[in-house]
């Protein structure tokens, strides 16, 4: 049983993707501007209206309510959105480990969300996604603002992530070295649909 | 009560014909606009006269029910012209009407049936001005609140799914906006109240004690009409906004704005 597994997803300008991800693994996904990734990665996350087969560790979607399915399939678009005044209202609770690991203090709760840069506001939103300890990372260029500091640290703390909580990410990127650090698998998707290895190693049964 | 002629109404218009000339040269188009709408008054007012007096003839609760319903059709038009981006299909008229119909029908039949309690209840003199004040008051509330709802949700759309998909509920997702919403719908019956009788004598109450009535009676009367009418607007504004809540999401929590149309 896989950790992901899309079958026959299909939205507004997509038709019939099926691939999978297994627990731990990081894949790449990448292609022309238009392709449609950021479509897939939002019907992925139930957020745009679609057809096909969606699992959850073999659960399909239906059965799952569509808030616990996008906190357990947790979406990071390319740009964050704020909308209360600091940053720690934002958050269900707080991820001291997370934030230091990206490279903050605890105090940063208490900033002026509409002060952070766009670096920060990348880094931060990707702690908040985290602080729901999904089971799916969806991300959609998470490192498309950073310096090679915080594009590092941010490449540790996803792949410590999906090693300590078992979880598996999509990772929307151009970098031709950044996909050479860090994916386990390189997809493909262009105007035909998807392209390269669909599917992960077999997982040994826990 | 002292008779107005119709010299006296055309002397009245005089003077909306010379705030049109004046206002001419400004503002073309208003100035149509107001001679228009000026003559519209005339004209509807006249007509409804003319109907209500056959009514109050011919008190039968078939021409009362007949008339409410027309009442309430054309404030259901009313309420979907003013929204900038109404929900497309039997929706965009759907919503206005049967929250209207929920209630200023619930309200006004409390109204007649407990309060008044005429016999027969549904006599026209009482039950048509109550439910056209009713509906006037309920119609603005809801337009408001359903236009600011949309036009809200369209322009905070990111916000609203940056919330989705951190796996907030639809209702949580909204619920900023949604306080606005009714916030906004509520305003204007709160001010009245306020203002009532310091700022500002309500119109039905000046027009009864125009008409002759004794000042004490009239005012427990504009009493009972602003309370049902916060009622009315209220529980109205509560409606339409849960109506249009639920259909701007659907049933996996996904927000609907393709379900809009300009």
């Amino acid at each position: 049983m896989k950790l992901f597994e899309a079958r026959h997803l299909s939205c507004a300008e997509l038709s019939d993707l099926s691939f999978s991800l297994s627990a731990s693994e990081l894949v790449c996904l990448s292609g022309p501007s238009g392709a449609g990734k950021t479509l897939m990665l939002r019907s992925l996350a139930d957020l745009d209206v679609n057809d096909g087969s969606v699992y959850l560790q073999g659960v399909q979607r239906e059965r799952i309510s569509p808030t616990e399915w996008r906190r357990q399939v947790g979406y990071l678009p390319a740009e964050s959105r704020w909308w209360a005044e600091t940053v720690g209202e934002h958050f269900p609770r707080l991820q001291a480990d997370i934030l230091s690991q990206l490279g903050f203090e605890d105090e940063v709760m208490g900033w002026q969300a509409e002060r952070l840069s766009s670096g920060e506001r990348q880094r931060l939103a990707l702690a908040r996604l985290l602080s729901n300890q999904p089971r799916v990372l969806l991300l959609d260029e998470p490192t498309a603002n950073l310096d090679p500091v915080n594009i590092q640290r941010l490449e540790r703390l996803v792949t410590d992530y999906l090693r300590r909580y078992q979880a598996a990410c999509l990772w929307v990127t151009h970098a031709r070295d950044q996909i050479e650090r860090i994916a386990s698998r390189v997809l493909t998707l262009d105007t035909h649909g998807l392209a390269g290895p669909v599917t992960g190693p077999e997982e040994t049964p826990a | 009560m002292i008779h107005l002629s119709v010299f006296d109404l055309s002397f009245a218009a005089l003077l909306v014909v010379a705030l049109a000339l004046t206002s001419a040269r400004i503002y073309p188009g208003l100035a149509r606009q107001l001679l228009f709408a000026a003559l519209r008054t005339a004209i509807q007012l006249t007509l409804i006269g003319l109907v209500l007096k056959a009514l109050f003839a011919n008190s039968h609760l078939l021409w009362v029910g007949l008339l409410s319903l027309l009442m309430l059709a054309v404030a259901g038009r009313e309420v979907m012209t003013r929204q900038h981006r109404r929900f497309a299909g039997r929706w965009g008229y759907g919503i206005g009407v049967v929250s209207m119909f929920i209630s200023s029908f619930t309200v006004a039949l409390f109204a007649l049936i407990v309060l008044v309690g005429n016999e027969p209840w549904y006599q026209p003199q009482y039950a048509i001005p109550l439910l056209g004040m009713l509906l006037g008051n309920t119609m603005n509330g809801i337009a408001l609140a359903l236009d600011r709802l949309t036009e809200s949700a369209w322009q905070q759309r990111d916000v609203i799914e940056a919330r989705l998909m951190l796996g907030y509920a639809a209702s949580e997702a909204v619920s900023g906006i949604r306080q606005q919403v009714f916030r906004s719908g509520l305003i204007p019956i709160i001010n009245a109240m306020a203002a009532a009788g310091i700022v500002s004598l309500p119109g039905m109450m000046t027009g009864q004690i125009l008409a002759g009535i004794e000042p004490v009676e009239a005012v427990k009367y504009q009493i009972l009409i602003m309370f049902l009418i916060a009622g009315g607007a209220g529980f109205g504004t509560l409606a339409a906004v849960h109506l249009a809540v639920g259909r701007l999401f659907d049933e996996r929590q996904r927000l609907r704005l393709d379900r809009l149309q300009r």
